[in-house]
């Protein structure tokens, strides 16, 4: 048997380390099982996660492993009867949240070694590689794309088949194929799963591309906050070399093409291909205006494709079934399978891989099961700070890149972030502009003050500033940042206030009519307030309001003044009679 | 200068390689002294100005040195919602500063980060490289104690 400890960030953020440093502590010279790790499955509500195998085939999978229940797990696997565990075992209304998926990326994510190369051959891993290099043109290999629908995994959606030849009809020698990894979208990290459980399937995926376009150089761009993508890539490209996957004369086929990565350094912006070739060329990540585009003249302005991770982390599993395997999934429009990174206030969160096709709401309550502590759902933001919210009432919007584009939101990278009842929309958008604010280049005029502006509108309406006639100033000032921005940042920079504007039009008015934040949220629109029939004048609230905002005499009922109270809760958890509310 | 002279070796002295020449700089120096930014300009044939106009432009990069623990409060979309905020506000009353400060015994330093990507046990905050999840104000208090203690022990031995 085999004891394997899923260590992704996100498990060694739950303690999966110190769970296998336990068992591998306990283990004897004379046990016939064995300790591996693997990446992340993207059950990240489950971590520490352990999977016992017998060969190749899973016996059970462990949940909730933390370092105290080592023993147990060792014992059981040792006395050969995994029952002793049963109290680890996954529930199987937690195994629906893979089981209702289907992986194509994220295939081996969770299975495989990440840092051991014949785990991924194992799996077939490279053999595309070698199909492309041995029977295939590059133009066979951009057929075989464009028949799959293969679109861009970034948020963009725009056909791959016709990036890659693009590049390849440019004309020159010196071509680059570039991976954006910079997965700058808070509330996303599919691609970090990716690299650090999978690293493998995006070297193949992008040497394939490479072939495709005529690349010499492979680069992959990844952002710095991901150290143990980082690692895993590093020592992957070392084994990938060793192996000749990568290099001069690969595969003794002649097609040569060497392979490296760059960090980013916090950035946001660079997520946009042309500030990513800024920063790849060491300069300030400034995008630069388009045409012409990288196809034609991009890294050391020589002709450049750039890919997410997620598009090439399908390329390889195209290639070995076919393009029309992967077409027959998905809509008219959007074929084959997207990757979310379903987050929030979600009972069961993580990554979840499925068809194109399927609802939100199918994702949101039968994979994700619902929202947490029972409460109600309002809405999904999509996309991140490009994207919108899509709320409560449309959640049957078929995950399709028009249906999503027609509600106002966008598909995004797959970031997926669940709000209830107690989210404040308003303090959202203003969420949004505060981080599209800070990461704006500077470079054009509209998205460097216009954000700021959209910024100062809503923080003075979450503050209780709020006038009439503010929301119409938002919307003029998104409509016209949204024409005269430069990239792709400050033109999608709008979207999370068009879209709350759009549903959630009451919210706005609540506080900036009433002075009211509905979800009682907005701290300086909070209102601490005694009900007079529940109020039993114990004086409790009174003694302990650090304010002295409470006024009342004992037995009789006391009255919080708004203008003194500073809405510290303090009175709130102290009354023993619940007479006193927020709202 | 040797370890950053080996750096600039190794990076051809090329001015297109110059984020990972900072990157490598600061992981030396622990942030990026002006006499490093003058240096590294003369090294790779560009302006101080240049350079400077890089160091400035990444968030990663640091010009003022920071304490020995570097907390990285996460403030992405999913920490956000589950309460990001009232953790700064623990931090920051707990700790005496604001983000960006450093407490006066350079034990800690606070810096509020775009997202981590760990969301699903968000609230989530890095310190020096090490992710703590799934974070209440009690179990922030309880790690920023045990660190000062771990801090406390490594002094003593010192």
């Amino acid at each position: 048997m085999k004891i394997v400890v899923g260590q992704g960030s996100c498990g060694v953020a739950a303690g999966a380390g110190k769970t296998y440093e336990a068992i591998r502590g306990l283990m004897q010279a004379q046990d016939s099982f064995e300790l591996g790790s693997t990446g992340c499955n993207g059950m990240c509500f489950l971590e520490p996660i352990i999977d016992i195998y017998e060969g190749h085939k899973l016996l059970k999978r462990l949940v909730n492993v933390s370092a105290d229940k080592a023993a147990l797990v060792v014992d059981a696997v040792r006395s050969n009867d995994l029952e002793k565990a049963a109290e680890l075992f996954i529930k199987p209304e937690d195994e629906a949240f893979l089981t209702q998926q289907t992986r194509i990326a994220l295939r081996n994510c969770g299975i495989i070694d990440p840092e051991d190369i014949s785990s991924y051959r194992e799996r077939d891993g490279y053999k595309a590689l070698e199909k492309v290099l041995t029977t295939m043109t590059p133009e066979e290999v951009i057929e075989e794309i464009k028949v799959s629908g293969l679109a861009g995994r970034g948020g963009a959606g725009f056909p791959t088949w016709f990036k890659w030849n693009a590049a390849r009809s440019s004309p020159g020698e010196e071509k680059y194929l570039i991976c954006n990894a910079d997965e700058g979208d808070p509330g996303a990290f599919m691609d970090r799963a990716v690299i650090e459980s999978d690293p493998h399937n995006l070297i193949e995926g992008m040497m394939i591309a490479a072939y495709a376009i005529g690349a010499s150089e492979a680069i992959v761009y990844v952002r710095a906050e991901y150290p143990l993508a980082i690692i895993h890539l590093t020592k992957a490209i070392e084994q990938a070399r060793e192996a000749g996957f990568i290099g001069k004369n690969i595969l003794g086929t002649g097609f040569s093409c060497e392979f490296r990565y760059m960090a980013g350094a916090g950035a946001f912006v660079c997520g946009e291909e042309t500030a990513l070739i800024e920063s790849l060329e060491g300069k300030r990540g400034m995008p630069r205006l388009k045409p012409p585009f990288p196809a034609a003249a991009g890294y050391k302005m020589k002709p450049s494709n750039i890919n997410n991770v997620e598009t090439f982390a399908n390329v390889a599993w195209i290639i070995l079934n076919g393009g029309e395997k992967f077409a027959a999934m998905g809509t008219e429009g959007s074929k084959g399978t997207k990757v979310f990174a379903l987050t929030g206030k979600i009972r069961r969160g993580g990554l979840v891989e499925i068809p194109m096709g399927q609802t939100l709401r199918h994702v949101i309550f039968d994979i994700g099961g619902g929202i947490r502590g029972d409460k109600k759902m309002k809405a999904v933001q999509l996309g991140g700070p490009s994207g919108g919210c899509v709320p409560e009432n449309l959640l049957d919007t078929v995950i399709d890149y028009k249906a999503l584009g027609a509600t106002g939101a966008i598909m995004g990278s797959g970031g997926m972030v669940v709000m209830d009842e107690d989210t404040c929309m308003v303090g959202m958008a203003k969420f949004f502009l505060d981080f599209t604010s800070k990461e704006s280049c500077g470079k054009c005029v509209h998205c460097r003050i216009g954000t700021r502006r959209m910024l100062e509108v809503l923080t003075r309406i979450v503050e209780g500033n709020g006038k009439e006639g503010d929301i119409e100033l938002l919307e003029e000032l998104c409509y016209s940042i949204k024409d005269g921005a430069l990239c792709g940042l400050g033109q999608t920079a709008p979207n999370p206030v068009l879209t709350t504007i759009r549903y959630f039009h009451d919210e706005y008015e609540a506080h900036i009519r009433e002075k009211h934040c509905p979800a009682a949220e907005c701290r300086d629109l909070l209102m601490y307030y005694i009900d007079p029939d529940l109020c039993k004048g114990c004086t409790a609230c009174a003694r302990k309001c650090p304010a002295d905002a409470i006024e009342g005499q004992v037995k009789s009922v006391h009255k919080i003044d708004p203008a003194k109270c500073i809405k510290c809760g303090t009175c709130l958890s102290n009354c023993k009679f619940g007479a006193i509310s927020v709202r | 200068m040797q370890a950053l002279d080996k750096v600039l070796e190794e990076c051809g002295h090329d001015a297109g390689n110059l984020i990972t020449i900072l990157q490598n700089a600061q992981d030396i120096y622990g942030y990026l002294p002006s006499e490093i930014i003058y240096y590294v300009a003369s090294q790779t044939g560009i302006s101080p100005a240049r350079v400077m106009g890089v160091a400035t432009f990444y968030s990663q990069f640091r010009l003022e040195p920071v304490g020995k623990y570097l907390i990285m409060l996460c403030k992405g979309t999913a920490c956000h919602v589950n309460g990001a905020d009232t953790l700064e506000d623990v931090i920051c009353s707990e700790l005496g500063i604001t983000n960006g400060q450093t407490t006066k015994d350079g034990l800690f330093s606070l810096k509020t980060v775009a997202c981590l990507g760990c969301c699903s046990l968000s609230p989530v905050m890095m310190i020096n490289e090490e992710v703590y999840g799934l974070l209440t104000s009690d179990k922030v208090l309880g790690i920023l104690n045990d660190l000062r203690r771990q801090a406390a022990e490594e002094g003593g031995q010192a």
